[in-house]
This record gives structure tokens, sequence and C-alpha cells, in this order.
């Protein structure tokens, strides 16, 4: 094989990588502060890069990716304040998020568009309110709080489903694609007779961003520090005065927020559609598995093993079987080494699953 | 002893009982009704799902076509209901909607589903139960044999890939590298070239087959720039086609991509940007209706159907939904010659039917199901962004 | 002894019930449905054992469906005039192991007879099982969820990638499946109701099999597992070997129902492998209730009879999301155990019994 064209499979295959490394990293991220392995964590790239393309036909695309990861962040926490709080009883929070999700509906849906637009917002909230308290009553009412692992797998399971049609619906089933951040379709980097496009090095460089960043912000401030205390034991945390509820809802709204800023980077080299987030989430979770479930560093490692490992399979096997790949690794890695190949076994035994 | 649900038994079995009778007296109060005048026919699109860039344009051309026959006052002062349902590209849901159709609706023809392997799925029952089955789906198996009360619109196959080859033979290449995608349109056209290429003296030098849902076929295409092919032909649905046309000028290769019928929608070009500039591909004369020259018969339709269409629903026209108007237009124009509603005659008069389509000029007959010739396929080409036709 | 088949006899009650009343009412075309669901509650019982009775979750079990349908859509097809030439093909015929019918240009070909593909399907999936579940069943949790998710993503990229086996568009013009001479699957309007039958006779047998399992040794020992299987593992009971043996028997229900199925339609596709397909029937069962054979019988019957009439439209798959969530927050010993059914049922009940001892006296 020719040198370039190795360079050429290594570089596609980092690419390819990167993406699955963040992916991996938000779903530490939630499992370090829940010890729940969220199913929706593919949805939420999809979602970033949805509410991009359709902000950047009418805003400079930087503030479209920047309101679009902030949507999703606020997505995220309302998902958790929803569905993963929603386990607990009676939260004021929770009262008020799911008021705000349904006063939406018959507010976009121009339910009442021949009204003045006061009347309008009082006809929404007159919607929202009861069917919002009928809700809480609910959880109130008939919600178990005990929690268990095959629940939460099914309630992130049935999260992601929804997110999925929700898009659907919300949009429709084409391919979208943000434009080129720099350049276009056809502009390619020579690197040493490997042709890029220079999203690539766009991908590469929020990847590394992402990861330093988080590095920094759990080594060097005050939450970061509250957020990993709450993954090493939650009783103490909260003893600490930790309020390790916030930080669980914050976890989520990280974790949403960076597969956003993802989704951004990666749609104008993948294109968007509303089904393609389950892929990005098995391959994801492969790779936090790889790299050993919780640990960040980890991840990165395994993301760019992977990603490289499938671009040079494709030179030995036919294109149509790659996907397997990445999950053949998987089960292989969780019968011999669950803890993952940076792990180590003894922490991973001290975890609840 | 029995086990732990022996006490509840009693109480489970009403239970089964009762929400399963309450159940079924619910279903079964909608009741048909006969009304004269009209006449059913029903409709099998997967408009969600995976095929969804092929049902959800089928459907909404569908039923616009069919609100305009019956605003118009109807074929011959005969109205159409149109029962659509979403088969979600499960070939199984597609089996249950046609018996649906055939037995509880009493539908005189079924258009759709969109898939080839849908299609399949449905081909017998439609033929047993005597039941017209206009398929959207591209396979020719859907044809081939002829089964008497199965027919299709979209073109065979077969002529996009000869239609390529002519193409190549008068630019003179020779050696070609072919990517087709692992979905069931990817993989017909595989078999087709690799039929008709040594027809035309032509070489394929590699043909590899890629996932239909890969990002970047970056490697895959090192593979093909390695054997030194003089084109390209991709076979896909997509994204992979704007993937293959970026991911090529990506690695700097200079040869020409081809690309299949499929590459019909102005929104692949818009998503390979100006990678997509040069890709030459056959396509029915839709696309490109406003550079077709005035005395062109199909030219007037065309130009109706893409303005109708995109003021309607604010998105470009793309063949997909032209075979759903096709297949409309073909039950009409049948209806029309038969002078009736009765399924067996209008049958029979698809097999004597001449109409111009969106597709080409079709002439069905007893031995011809598909109706559409060579020259239903134009080769086109892209400049500046837009479709134009291709001049050798 | 009886009292353990009580349930069985009322189910088949029902059964036959709806039969007379569909049949009586004029209604017949609902069978069509009803015979599918029936297929595909097959899976659902055996999802039940697995997930509520021995407590281990299965992302994967659409892939066993698809293996039982695939191998026995296969074998069915194949033409096999190029292995074997054709006296021995006539030979084989007269054992019932090859078959010979009419590819669809009228041509004769001869295939693996439906029964001798319905074994093969069987001991593949058994095989696969095994494979599988060995390793698999030592994880718990998200892990265990996650691995068995990517063994259907496997089987799923298998088939969407081999050529064989009609990649996306899977394989079509499967045969009618004859059981006995006279008795067959097949989807002719004129064999509704006895295929209606057939269905529920599977059914049965599938539910009769695991009351039986539930009642034995193994039953005792799953229920072990699921209250602790620590504990359970220290009382000296072999609990990877007994939870392996429930995987196994779920995962033969399951492609039992893919051939039956397949033939039933005369197709498969790739659909029936998806992730998808594995979500809906543990949304299923988490309706149904867990550890509620019948419970999640009802709940599979009546939901997959709504998805295939296409009632849902194009929310089809919102539906089973929005299910799953809301069992699980509101309801999660399945939806038969809300207050107010429960209410309802046993106020009926009452009444019921009321009636009786009125007609007593």
């Amino acid at each position: 094989m020719e040198s370039n064209i190795v360079l050429q499979y290594i570089l596609s295959g980092i690419t390819q990588g990167s993406i699955y490394a963040i992916v991996a990293i938000g779903f530490n991220i939630i499992y370090n502060t829940t010890g729940i392995i969220n199913f929706a964590q593919g949805e939420f790239l999809v979602l970033g890069s949805m509410i991009a393309i359709s902000l950047a036909s009418f805003l400079p695309l930087a503030l479209a990716v920047l309101i679009a990861c902030l949507a999703t962040t606020l997505v995220g926490a309302a998902l958790e304040l929803v569905f993963i709080r929603g386990l607990k009883k009676w939260s004021p929070v929770r009262v008020v998020t799911l008021f705000l999700l349904i006063f939406i509906i018959p507010f976009r849906s121009g339910l009442f568009d021949g009204f003045p637009f006061l009347a309008n917002m009082v006809f929404c909230v007159l919607i929202a309110a009861p069917i919002a308290a009928g809700i809480e009553f609910l959880f109130k009412r008939f919600v178990k709080s005990t929690s268990n692992v095959l629940r939460m797998i099914i309630i992130t399971i049935g999260i992601s489903i929804l997110m999925r049609e929700v898009m659907l619906h919300v949009w429709d089933e084409k391919n979208r694609a943000l434009p080129f951040f720099t350049g276009n379709e056809v502009s390619s980097i020579d690197i040493f007779g490997a042709m890029i496009s220079p999203q690539v090095l766009w991908v590469l460089g929020v990847s590394a961003v992402i990861v330093v960043g988080l590095n920094l912000f759990f080594k060097f401030t005050l939450i970061g520090k509250a957020m990993l205390a709450c993954s090493d034991n939650k009783t103490a945390a909260s003893l600490c005065g930790i309020n390790v509820k916030w930080m669980v809802t914050l976890s989520f709204m990280i974790s949403a927020g960076i597969g956003a800023l993802a989704g951004c980077v990666t749609s104008p080299l993948t294109q968007t559609q509303y089904n393609m987030g389950s892929t990005l989430a098995i391959k994801g979770f492969a790779v936090a598995v790889l790299g050993g479930l919780g640990n960040s560093t980890g991840a990165v490692v395994a993301g760019l093993m992977l990603g490289v490992l499938e671009a040079f399979a494709i030179s030995i096997m036919p294109n149509a079987y790659i996907e397997a790949i990445s999950i053949v690794i998987l089960l292989v890695i969780l019968f011999f080494k669950p803890s993952g190949l940076f792990g180590s076994a003894e922490a991973s035994r001290l975890k609840e699953f | 002893m029995a086990f732990a649900f022996k006490k509840k038994t009693m109480s489970m079995g009403i239970k089964f009982l009762f929400i399963l009778l309450v159940a079924v007296l619910c279903l079964s109060m909608g009741s048909q009704e006969q009304t004269g005048g009209t006449v059913k026919i029903g409709a099998i699109f997967s408009i969600t799902g995976g095929a969804s860039f092929l049902g959800s344009p089928e459907e909404k051309t569908a039923t616009m076509l069919v609100d305009e026959i019956n605003a118009a006052g109807g074929i011959n002062g005969v109205k159409i209901e149109l029962i659509i349902k979403d088969s979600g590209g499960s070939p199984e849901k597609a089996k249950s909607f046609a018996k649906q159709l055939i037995e509880e609706d009493k539908v005189m023809a079924i258009i759709g589903p969109s898939t080839s392997g849908e299609t399949m799925a449905i081909k017998s029952t439609c033929d047993e139960n005597k039941t017209i089955l206009v398929s959207c789906a591209a396979a020719e198996t859907i044809v081939e044999p002829i089964a008497p009360y199965v027919f299709k619109t979209p073109q065979k196959d077969s002529y996009a890939a000869i239609a390529i080859f002519q193409t190549m033979n008068a630019m003179g290449i020779k050696k070609i590298g072919v990517v087709t995608s692992n979905a069931g349109f990817g993989m017909g056209g595989k078999d087709q070239l690799e039929k008709y290429a040594p027809d035309y003296g032509i070489t394929i030098a590699i043909a590899e087959v890629y996932d239909k849902g890969a990002t970047d076929l970056t490697s895959v295409l090192t593979k093909v720039k390695d054997k030194g092919v003089e084109a390209v032909v991709n076979w896909s649905i997509v994204p992979a086609q704007s993937i293959v046309a970026k991911n090529m000028k990506q690695l700097g290769m200079k040869v020409p991509l081809f690309q299949s019928h499929g590459f019909g929608n102005i929104k692949y070009v818009e998503a390979a940007g100006e990678a997509a500039e040069g890709i030459i591909f056959p396509c029915g004369r839709l696309l490109v209706a406003d550079v077709l020259p005035d005395n062109n018969p199909q030219k007037a339709l065309l130009m109706k159907y893409k303005k109708d269409y995109e003021t309607k629903f604010k998105e470009d026209v793309s063949t997909f939904g032209g075979h759903a108007y096709d297949a409309v237009m073909l039950l009409v124009e049948a209806i029309k010659k038969a002078k009736s509603i009765d399924t067996a005659k209008v049958r029979d008069a698809i097999e004597k039917v001449s109409f111009v389509g969106t597709a080409g000029m079709f002439n069905f007959s007893p031995t011809e199901h598909n109706g559409l010739g060579m020259d239903s396929f134009e080769m086109l080409t892209v400049k500046n962004g837009k479709f134009v036709l291709f001049k050798k | 002894m009886l009292a353990r088949y009580k349930p069985l006899l009322i189910v088949l009650g029902i059964v036959v019930l709806i039969q007379l009343l569909l049949s009586l009412g004029g209604w017949e075309f609902f069978f069509t449905q009803l015979i599918m669901s029936a297929y595909y509650s097959l899976v659902v019982i055996g999802l039940t054992l697995l997930m509520g009775y021995a407590g281990q979750i299965s992302l994967g079990h659409a892939g066993f469906f698809a293996i039982g349908g695939y191998t026995s859509a296969l074998l069915t097809t194949i033409d096999l005039s190029g292995l074997w030439d054709k006296g021995t093909l006539s030979l084989l015929s007269s054992l019932f192991i090859t078959m010979e019918q009419k590819d669809p240009y009228g041509n004769i070909i001869y295939s693996f007879s439906p029964w001798v593909a319905f074994v093969v399907a069987i001991l593949i999936a058994v095989g696969v099982a095994f494979l599988i579940g060995i390793p698999v069943l030592r994880l718990k949790g998200h892990y265990l969820a996650m691995a068995t998710l990517g063994f259907g993503i496997i089987i799923q990229t298998v088939l969407l990638g081999t050529t064989a086996l009609g990649a996306a568009d899977g394989i079509s013009n499967v045969p009618d499946f004859t059981l006995v001479p006279g008795i067959q699957i097949t989807d002719r309007m004129a064999d509704r109701v006895m295929n209606y039958y057939i269905a529920w006779f599977f059914v049965l047998l599938g539910l009769f099999l695991i009351i039986n399992l539930l009642n034995s040794r193994v039953g005792r020992a799953l229920r072990s597992i699921h209250g602790n299987e620590e504990a359970a593992n220290s009382l000296g009971i072999n609990t990877s070997r007994y939870k392996l043996y429930t995987f196994v028997l779920s995962a033969v229900l399951a492609a039992a129902g893919g051939v039956f199925l397949t033939h039933y339609l005369g197709s498969i596709g790739p659909s029936e492998a998806g992730v998808i397909k594995s979500v809906r029937y543990v949304a299923i069962v988490a309706v149904g209730g867990m550890d509620n054979l019948f419970g999640t019988l009802l709940m599979g019957n009546l939901l997959n009879f709504l998805s295939l009439r296409g009632y849902f439209g194009t929310f089809d798959e919102a539906v089973f999301g929005i299910i799953l969530i809301g069992i699980m927050l509101f309801a999660p010993k399945g939806i038969l155990r809300i207050k107010g059914i429960k209410y309802l049922s046993s106020f009926i009940r009452e009444k019921l019994a009321v009636f009786k001892r009125e007609k007593e006296k």
C-alpha cells in the first residue's frame, strides 16, 4: 500500500474516530454523575445540527451554531427534569418544564393564529396549564420512585425514539447539511499526498477543544469539581453541601451541549438525517466501553483507534459489513475485559450497574 | 402445584377477555359504505422510515393530483377516492395493508409500494385477488416475469446502465470503477452494470459495495483511485451520491463521475455543492423541463407538475414523486379508455394505453408492463449548480 | 394439576370466541392481522420468560426472529438443481426432504421442504443463542442491554450486506408451509380460519412449554435468580446455566415465530431484524407487566394488531416510544396493574360472582 493511501486511511479514520470520541464523552459525563447510560446521546447530535441548519438560513453561521448548542443544552436539561428527575415525587421545576414544553405545541402549531397575540398566548396557557398539572398529578400519584437499571435503560430508549419521531415530524425525512465552515465542498488540503477537506480540521480542532475544555472544567472550576465529587460518592457529596440533583441536570446539559456542537461541526461532512442518531450512539458506546466507562481520556484514544481500524478494514472487507466491526469489538471487549482497555478492573467492580 | 399465577388466573382471564372484546368491538364499528360514482384507489407509500425520501414526495404528489382531478369533476364524472397507508418501508406492513385495501376497501387498484422489497411481498397477493398494482419501485423483477395485474412506472435499471455505457463509448472511456450502495437499488444497478458492460467493450476494474448509510467514502474511493480508472460510476440513493462527489474532489480525482438515474433531485446537487459540477447521469426529463425545446411532447405536462408541486409543497419536485404521478395518470387513462371502473376491464385497458407521463412516453402492451423505452432517458450533467442536457 | 393449564383453556376459549364473533359478524378480514400478531406473540412470550422471569433484558430478539425467518426463506427458495441430479432430487422429495415447486417463470425447481428448513432454522437459532448467550449472560444492566443490542445490529448488518439474502429487499416468493397434508400455513383467503387456529396452536404450544418450565425446578431457580442472584448462587443454584437455558428457549420461540410468519406472508425483509423491532418487543413486554405471561400475550396481540392495521398512521414508532416512557414512569408493573383497570376488573368479577350465586339459588 502506498504511503499516501495509508495516510488517507488514517486521516479519514481519525475524523470519524473523533466524532465517536465526543459521543463517548457525552455518555461518560452522564454516566459519571448518574450511573445511567443515556441511549438518546446520538439524538443530541442530530437535534443540534437540525436546529443549526434551520437557523443558518437567516443567521450568520457562527451565531446559528451557538444558538443551536444552547437550545440543545436546554432540551437536555428539560429531558432530565421531566423524565429522570421524574422518578422522584413532586417537583415544581418539572411542572414549569412540562408547562413550557406543552405550551409550545398549540403556540407553534398556530392553533389560535386568527386571534391577537395576547389572546393567542392566553389560550395556549389555558390549554397547557391543565395538561401540565394533570401530568404532574400523575407523577405525584402514581410514579414509583424505586429506580432500577432496567427501568432507566428503557426510559432513555423511549426518549431516543421520541426525540427521533419529533424531529421527523418537526423537520422531515430529508438529508440536510450545514454549509462548510471554511471553503466549500471541493476545497481540499494536501497533507503529504493525502487529500482532506478543511472541515476535517474543524472537526479535529473542535474535538480537541472539547476534550481539553472539559478536562480544565473538571479540574479547575468549583462546579466541575463538585460534579466529580458526585461521581465518586453521591452521599458524601451531598453531605458536603453539593446539590446532587442539579449536578445531574448539569451533566445532561453539558453532554447535550457538546453533542450538539459535534453534530454541527460534522454536519457538512456527513449530512444530517433524523434517524442517524442510534448508529452514532451504539458506536459511541462501543468507544466508551473500549476506553473504560467513565474514563474520558480513554474514550478519546479508543475513539481514534476504532475510527482508524474501521477505515483500514475497508481495504480488506466489503464496506457493507463495516458497521458490524465496532459492535464485534464492543462484544469482544464486554466478554473479556468489561472494564475497558484503560479502566482498572478493580474500580469497575465497585461501580453499580 | 400451579405456579404463582394460580390465584391471578381467573382475574387475568377476565381482563384478557374484556379488553380484547372491547377492542374488537370498537374496531368493527367503522364499517365501509359503497358510494356511487367514485372509484377507490389504495396507495401504500413508505412515508416514514428509511425509504421516506421515496414515499414522502409520492404521497404528496398522489394527493395533489387526485384532488386536482376531483376538483375538475373527476374522470368522466367518476371521482377518485384515494386511501393512503404508511408502510414505513416494512414488507409485512405492506402485505397487511394490501390485504386491507383489497378485502375491506375493495379498491380497484393499489399504487405503490415505494420499495422493491415491499412490492415483491405483495405482488402475488394483488395478482391472485385480481387487483391492479401499479408499483413505484424500480426493480425489474416486478414486471419480469409479467404478472397480469402488476405494472410499474419507474424506468428500468437496465436502460439507465445502457444509457451510461453509450455515453462512455462516445467519450472513449474503456476502464471504469463502480461503487454501489448495499440497498436494493444499488445492488440492482451493480448487476445491470456488470451485465451490460461487456456488450459495450467496457471493463469494470473494480466494483465496491458500501453501506447505504455511509457518511464518508474516502477509503472506498481511495481504493478505486488506486486502480487508475477512467471514470467512476456511482449507483445509489441519498446521501451517498453527494458524498461520493465530495470525496472524489477531496481526493483530487479528476475522472468523470457518472451517477444513476437515482440522482434526480436538485437537492443532491445542493448537498454536494460545487463537487456536483460535471456529474453525468441518465434521467427522465422532469428535472430539466425548463431547458427542453418547446416542441417536446412532455414539456407542458412537466412544467405544470413542477409548478403545481413546488407552489403547493414549497420544496423541489423529484422523479420519485413523478412515479406516483405516472401511476395515477396510468389508471386515469385506462379508466377513460375502458369507459368503466370495473377492475378487469380497466386492467385490459391498461395494456392498450399510451400516454405522456413525467418519466417519458408510456406504451403499455400485454408483453410490456413498464411501458417506457430507451428514449425515456436523457443524459444530463450539472453546470453552475443546475441540471443541463449533456452534449457529447 | 389441571389448575396449571386453566389459563391455557381460557386463552383457547377467547381465541375460539373471537373466531366465532368475527366469522358470524362478517369481519373475517381481521384474521390477517390477528394471525400476524399471533406469530409475533411467540417472540413476546419468549421474551417475557427471559425479561420477566429470569430478569435478563434482551434488545436483540428481533435478530433471532430474523434468523428463523431468513433461514427458512433461503432454504425453501434456493434452487437445488445444481447440487444434485434430478433422480436424487425426486427421491429426496418423496422423503419430504426436498420439495418440488415452481419459480416465478413457471419452471420447476427443487428446494428444501419447509419442515427441513424449520428444523435447520431452529438448530441455527439454538446454536447462535448458545454462542451468544454464554458470554453475554455474564453481563448485567447496561452492558447486557448494549451487548444484545449489538447482536441485533450485527444480524441486520449481515442481512443488509449479503446479496444472497436479498440485501435491502429481503427474500420473497417463499412457499407455503405444509404442516401435514391438507393443513398448511398460507395467506390464501379461503384458508384464513384454519391459519388462525394454526397460529394459535403454536402460541398455545409455546405457552404450554413455558408454563411447564416455570413449574419445574427451572422455574423455581429462575424466580430465585430474579429475587437475588447472589443469594441463589450461594444456595448452590447454577444460575448461569438456568439463565442460558431460558435465553435459548426464548430464542427458539422467536425463531419459530420468524419461520411461521415468513411462510405465512411469503416474504421477509431486513426491517424484521431492526433495532426498532427489538425495542418494540421490549416495550410490549414492559406494557404487559414483565413477569405476567398473559398480560404480555394480551398486550402483544393488541399492540401488534393495532400497528398492523395501520391505526397509528405515521406515528407508529412514536406510539411505542411514548408507551415505553409512560409505562416505565407510571406503571412499571404493566398496564394491567394500573389501579383503574384493576378496579374495573375486580368490579366485573364481583358482579359475576354475585350473578353466579343468584343462579345457584
